[in-house]
């Protein structure tokens, strides 16, 4: 198929968005990969590195009512729900202005202002969240979505079937997807499933399924439109298989010499930058000069960023006794 | 026990919880239910019965036997500005939910801010030969999680006015409804709304002897020993904690320094039980006042048995406490 015909379903300025929160992503995390080499990172780093076009695709297809229930490698999703590289690096560094204030670290975070749920470390746990978000939506028969997602890991988890099939049983205005990068920390697909493809596990429950390059940001673009546009039409719930590959290992202390070699350098060639530059030139509507362009721009932000962060205070130690209670509920 | 002028028939702990539902249900449209064979059927023990015809299908939420992905459910709904209210078919099912509660629920609004009013019911506790996965008291489970609110009522007062408490509270509330008082207690209700507050204990026997500590259907076996005693002249107070977590430290501590002497009364398991941590309470903050050693009453830490003479062995019995009290009196 030729991708730059259907990459004219989108529009130039949102191929050319996308294309600065890769650019962003990328950056912000390659520089928290320098502060954890340096020990400055209170915790592990866990990268979406070669797998940026999946949360950058899917966060720029939904509406600002919308939730994401992101997987632990979405970063893109946090930038373009408007979370800052300041607050988020300040999240890294346990500083009292990151989102969580310091009571958790690095994507373990979220708002509900922004529609963006906070993380579980218990993979699949946000998967029937997400579902209950959405009952929410039919039940005051709201034109919201919401999009949630898990590794090829976390399909496995009881929660994902049974968010899958509370969700088809209720047609719930719901996207699934899985972030297939072949492998759950150490572990390959081979001894995840007895399935060639994730897809397959959505015909359980009747769901309809698709299976997307997830290194082409605007074939996740696209896809995620269709998906959500069917759950906004109140068709129900679908699967996305996003098939991408881990590029460095499950979390920066991993040097993952488990991953052949080979395999490596086969998807460096398909990195989802290289890609998204690529399909621009093809359009017309970028060359070499304005993506440097974007580059600096993307690093200018990183760098305030970490200036804002490290000048940022850091909890005092009492207050690690608020919040355990809330005092009201908020409305969404 | 209730002050307001007019009261109703005679209403029993099972319809004074379906009552706090209905009328919340009808006060508050984002309240829903949700859980196994709650609308059709109206429940396995009938709470929700007719709730469906007079709600609808999409706020009487029948649900795939799925206990962690309708609690996960539950949560996402809470957070999107719904009141959801989960009915365990049974209080042992909710070890399926273990994760969810413990992980989810009781977490987001300590690490991200994000409040999840929700109220799951939890149909508790033996005595109706249910065996060992149809009898249990999982309240330890959550004793041990911050960020759970936990309520036991024994009343129907307390059963309908904590069910309210707990629907308007923003905080994931965890209402152990006990299974042997759903239709052997009942009492006149007040006409009009009323809530019991989370957090207050409530003493069901005023006395100056030996206070008895205890929750759920144990109130009533302490309620009956205290008679028997009042006859020896050993005055028991029966202090019902109604809600244990957060605890109502200050009732607790009030009543041992009048009465000096503590017997812990549970159905739970002994071992890590809610007594153990009343007694390490009063070991910190009222060993100064103590007359006598703090005794625990609670099942021996085993499985809840299902033949008759092994449940009647495994329950504690009005003799338990008459036999501790009587030890404690002449201590
Ligand atoms: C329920 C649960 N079990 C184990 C872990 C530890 N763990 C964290 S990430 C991970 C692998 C995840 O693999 P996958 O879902 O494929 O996502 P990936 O990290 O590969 O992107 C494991 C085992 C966890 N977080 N949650």
């Amino acid at each position: 198929m030729d991708v730059s015909v259907i990459a004219k379903e989108i529009k130039r300025d949102d191929l050319l968005h996308m294309y600065y929160y890769l650019k962003l992503t990328r950056a912000l995390e390659d520089r928290i990969t320098a502060l954890y080499r340096q020990g400055r990172i209170v915790g592990g780093v866990y990268t979406s590195h070669g797998m940026e076009a999946i949360a950058v695709g899917y966060a720029s297809a939904l509406e600002r009512d919308d939730i994401i229930a992101p997987f632990h490698r979405d970063m893109g999703a946090f930038l373009i729900r408007g979370f800052t590289t300041g607050e988020i690096l300040a999240q890294y560094l346990g500083k009292r202005t990151g989102p969580t204030k310091g009571k958790d670290g690095n994507v373990h975070m979220g708002d509900l202002k922004r529609g963006v749920f906070g993380f579980v470390s218990h993979l699949a746990d946000n998967m029937p969240v997400a579902a209950g978000a959405a009952l929410a939506f039919k039940i005051r028969e709201e034109p919201r979505v919401v999009f949630a997602g898990t590794g090829d890991g976390g399909t496995s988890r009881g929660d994902f079937h049974e968010a899958m099939n509370f969700a088809a049983v209720r047609k719930l205005p719901v996207v699934f997807f899985c972030n297939n990068n072949q492998y759950a920390y150490s572990t390959p697909l081979r001894l995840q499933m007895a399935i060639p493809n994730v897809v397959d596990r959505a015909k359980a429950y009747a769901m309809p399924g698709e299976i997307v390059d997830g290194n082409d940001v605007a074939a996740v673009h696209l896809a995620a439109k269709r998906a959500i546009a069917g759950a906004r039409a109140g068709v129900g719930p679908t699967f996305l298989e996003f098939k991408t590959m881990r590029m460095h290992g499950h979390s920066e202390h991993d040097p993952a010499t488990y991953v052949p070699r080979e395999v490596l350098e086969e998807w460096k060639k398909k990195d989802p930058i290289v890609k998204a530059e690529r399909l621009l030139k093809e359009l017309g509507y970028g060359d070499n000069a304005s993506f440097q362009e974007v580059t600096a721009r993307a690093k200018s932000e990183v760098e305030a960023g970490v200036e804002f962060a490290e000048q940022s205070p850091l909890p005092e130690g009492p207050e690690v006794l608020e919040g355990v209670f809330a005092d009201k509920a908020d409305s969404h | 026990m209730t002050t307001m002028a007019q009261a109703t028939e005679d209403v029993s702990y099972l319809e004074a919880i379906s009552q706090a539902l209905d009328e919340e249900m009808a006060r508050d449209e984002r309240v829903f239910v949700m859980g196994e064979d709650v609308g059709t059927y109206g429940g396995a023990f009938k709470i929700t019965e007719g709730f469906l015809q007079k709600y609808g299908e999409w706020r009487v939420l029948d649900t795939p036997l799925s206990e962690s992905g309708i609690v996960g459910a539950a949560i996402g709904a809470a957070m999107m500005g719904l009141r959801p209210v989960v009915e365990m078919q049974f209080a042992d099912f909710i070890s399926c939910a273990f994760d969810q509660i413990t992980e989810v629920a009781a977490k987001n609004h300590y690490r991200w801010g994000a409040a999840v009013p929700m109220v799951i019911r939890a149909p508790f506790g033996g005595g109706v030969h249910g065996g060992p996965f149809h009898s249990e008291c999982p309240e330890g489970w959550f004793f041990h999680s911050p960020g759970l609110k936990l309520v036991a009522p024994s009343t129907p007062y307390d059963a309908k006015g904590l069910l309210k408490a707990a629907i308007r509270d923003p905080n994931p509330v965890i209402y152990f409804e006990h299974k042997f008082l759903y239709r052997r207690i009942k009492s006149a209700l007040p006409t009009e709304d009323f809530v019991v507050p989370i957090g207050k204990a409530d003493i069901k026997r005023a006395g100056n002897n030996i206070s008895v500590i205890t929750y759920g259907a144990m109130v009533h076996l302490a309620l009956e020993a205290a008679q028997t005693l009042a006859q020896e002249g050993i005055d028991l107070e029966v202090v019902d904690l109604r809600t244990l977590m957060p605890l109502d430290k200050e009732t607790i501590f009030a009543s041992v320094r009048k009465t000096s002497k503590a017997i812990l009364l549970h159905e739970d398991n002994k071992t890590g039980g809610i007594g153990a941590e009343v007694a390490a309470l009063l070991a910190e903050d009222c060993f100064d006042c103590l007359d006598g050693p703090i005794v625990r009453i609670a099942p021996p830490d085993t499985p809840v048995p299902f033949s008759t003479p092994l449940e009647e062995f495994f329950l504690p019995k009005p003799s338990d406490i008459i036999a501790a009290a009587r030890k404690l009196a002449a201590y």
